[in-house]
C-alpha cells in the first residue's frame, strides 16, 4: 500500500488546538473552530496556522479552551467575539491576549507548564487527550500509536504479554479493581472457542465522564489495548459496548475503527502476521444496569439486559456461552503504555498494591469542574482540588 | 501494512506533531510583528523565513513572532536566538531573511552588516 498522511509540504509555524471534548462542544467550541478557520483564511494565515480539534484537555469548567503551540499558551472561556482578537492579536501579531488567560490565585500563568491544574497531574491514559486529533489515525501513529501492538506481534508470546500485564500490577479501572493480568490468564486458559474480547464503555455513574473523555479523545488507544488483549487471550472478535448517550464517542470510535481497518490494524492478518481480530460497536439503549458485565453481555447477544448470578464467570461462560474477556475503557487504554515502557515503569506510579494512575471526573460544587489524572493513592489530586477552591461562589 | 511500513509512516507523520512537543529547538527565529513591523513588511519577511525553513527541512528551527519591539525605525526586526547568543537584525527584507536562514541559522555566520 502507499504511505499516506503527513507530508503536507506547507510550512506551518503554529498549531492551534481547540478542545472538542463533549464539555467544550456543549459550550460552543465547534462554532468557534469554524469561525477561527474562516478568520484565518480571511487573514491569509491558512498556510501558517493549523487548527486541530482535540479530545478533552481537562479544565472543562473553563471551556471552550484552546492551546497554542509551540508557545504553549492556554486560553479559556473563549467566545465567538474573542476569535477576532485571537487571530488579529496572537496569530497575526504574536501578542498574548491577556484577558483570556487563566486567573489563578497566584501570578497569572501563561503557559500550560505553569498552570497548577496541569502541573499537578500525571497523564498516562490521557497523554494524547487534548494533544492529537482523535479523528486522524496518522496523529495517533505519530505518538507511537500501534507500536505496542507491533512489538507484541513481533516478539512476544501471548504468555509473555500476560506475564508483563500481571507484573505491572494493573487492576481493572471499572471500579472493582480486579487484577487485569489474572483475568487475562483465566480467559487464555479457558476451554472453548471462539473467544471474545469486550470493552465495557457503558459508563453510567452520575457525574462520571472519564471513559467518555478517553473514547472521544484517544479512541485508538482503546482499540490497541483490545487488540493486545485479544492476542493474549486468543480471541478473533471484539465488541465495544457504548451507551447511546455518548454520540460523540460513538462517532469517533466508528471513525477510528474504520481507519484502523483501512490501515490493516483490524481484520485479517494484522500487520502481515497470522493474528486476526475485528471489533464491532454495540450501542446500549440507556439501561443503567447494562454496565454490569453479565447484563452487558446479555444485551450484546440481543437479549434483555438482566444480570445473572456468578459463577460461572464471563471468563469461562461469557458471550454465547464462550470464554469472554471484559475490561473497562481505561484499563484497555493503559495496556499500550505498559507494553511500551515496561511493568517496572508502570509500577513507579501509584501504590505497591495498585500501581499506575487514575482518571477522575471532578464535578459538583467545586470552583473548577473537569478531568484530571493522578497517581493512585497520591494525595496530590487533593491539592489539585483544593487549589481550585471549594467555594460556593464561582 | 507491515510492521516496517508502520514505522516508516511514523517517521513521516511525526514531523506534523513537532510543534506540539514542547522541545526546546536549537534556533528560534523571532519576527517582530507589531503594527509598525507589519507596516514595514514583516509579514513578507515571516513568510520568507517559513518558506526557507521548510524548504531546507530544518527540523530544529522554530519561527515565532512577537509584538512591537519599540525600535520602529529599524523594522522589520528579526531576532535569531541560540543558546550562545541573541542576534538582532533590522530593516530585514524577504531576501535578507532568506540569507539569515542560510548564512546564520545553517552556517552559523552572523550577517554583521544587517545587525542593529
Amino acid at each position: 500500500m502507499t504511505l499516506k498522511g503527513g507530508g503536507e509540504k506547507l510550512p506551518k509555524r503554529t498549531d492551534l488546538l481547540i478542545c472538542l471534548g463533549a464539555g467544550c462542544v456543549s459550550s460552543g467550541s465547534e462554532l468557534i473552530k469554524k469561525k477561527l478557520e474562516e478568520k484565518i483564511r480571511e487573514k491569509g494565515l491558512e498556510n501558517e496556522v493549523r487548527i486541530i480539534g482535540t479530545g478533552c484537555m481537562g479544565p472543562c469548567e473553563r471551556g471552550p479552551v484552546i492551546m497554542i503551540y509551540p508557545e504553549g499558551v492556554f486560553y479559556q472561556r473563549i467566545t465567538l467575539e474573542d476569535v477576532d482578537t485571537i487571530v488579529e492579536q496572537h496569530l497575526l501579531k504574536g501578542k498574548i491576549v491577556e484577558k483570556l488567560l487563566p486567573k489563578e490565585e497566584l501570578a497569572p500563568s501563561i503557559k500550560e507548564k505553569e498552570i497548577p491544574f496541569f502541573t499537578k497531574q500525571k497523564k498516562i491514559v490521557l497523554s494524547n487527550c487534548g494533544i492529537i486529533d482523535p479523528e486522524k489515525i496518522e496523529e495517533y501513529i505519530a505518538v507511537n500509536g500501534y507500536e505496542a501492538l507491533a512489538r507484541v506481534l513481533e516478539g512476544m508470546t501471548p504468555e509473555q504479554v500476560i506475564a508483563e500485564i500481571e507484573k505491572s500490577g494493573l487492576r481493572g479501572r471499572g471500579g472493582a479493581g480486579f487484577p487485569t493480568g489474572a483475568k487475562w490468564k483465566f480467559v487464555r486458559n479457558a476451554q472453548g472457542k471462539p473467544k471474545f474480547v469486550v470493552c465495557n464503555a457503558d459508563e453510567g455513574d452520575p457525574g462520571a465522564f472519564m471513559d467518555r473523555a478517553v473514547l472521544e479523545g484517544d479512541p485508538h488507544a482503546v482499540l490497541e489495548g483490545m487488540l493486545i488483549a485479544a492476542y493474549a487471550v486468543g480471541a478473533e472478535q471484539g465488541y465495544i459496548y457504548v451507551r447511546a448517550e455518548y454520540p460523540l464517542a460513538i462517532k469517533r470510535l466508528q471513525i477510528a475503527i474504520d481507519q484502523a481497518r483501512k490501515y490493516g490494524f483490524l481484520g485479517k492478518n494484522i500487520l502481515d502476521t497470522d493474528f486476526s481480530f475485528d471489533i464491532e460497536l454495540r450501542i446500549g439503549a440507556g439501561a443503567f444496569v447494562c454496565g454490569e458485565e453479565t447484563a452487558l453481555l446479555a444485551s450484546i447477544e440481543g437479549k434483555r439486559g438482566m444480570p445473572r448470578s456468578k459463577p460461572p464467570f464471563p471468563a469461562t461462560h461469557g458471550l454465547w456461552g464462550k470464554p469472554t474477556l471484559i475490561n473497562n475503557v481505561e484499563t484497555y487504554a493503559n495496556v499500550r503504555h505498559i507494553i511500551l515502557n515496561g511493568a517496572d515503569w508502570f509500577r513507579s506510579f501509584g501504590t505497591p498494591s495498585s500501581p499506575g494512575t487514575k482518571v477522575f471526573a471532578l464535578s459538583g460544587k467545586v470552583r473548577n469542574t473537569g478531568l484530571i489524572e493522578v497517581p493512585m493513592g497520591d494525595n496530590s489530586w487533593r491539592d489539585c482540588f483544593r487549589h481550585r477552591g471549594r467555594n460556593n461562589r464561582r | 501494512m507491515k510492521i516496517e511500513e508502520l514505522r516508516k509512516l511514523r517517521e513521516k507523520v511525526r514531523e506534523d506533531l513537532k510543534l506540539r512537543e514542547g522541545i526546546e529547538p536549537r534556533v528560534k527565529i523571532i519576527v517582530s510583528m507589531g503594527t509598525s513591523g507589519i507596516a514595514a513588511g514583516a509579514r513578507e519577511v515571516l513568510k520568507a523565513l517559513l518558506d526557507e525553513v521548510a524548504k531546507r527541512e530544518l527540523k530544529d528551527v522554530i519561527v515565532l513572532q512577537t509584538g512591537e519591539k519599540g525600535l520602529a525605525s529599524a523594522e522589520p526586526i528579526v531576532e535569531v536566538v541560540t543558546k550562545e547568543a541573541t542576534i538582532t537584525y533590522g530593516r530585514v527584507t524577504p531576501e535578507i531573511a532568506r540569507k539569515i536562514v542560510i548564512e546564520h541559522v545553517i552556517n552559523g555566520r552572523v550577517l554583521s552588516e544587517y545587525v542593529i
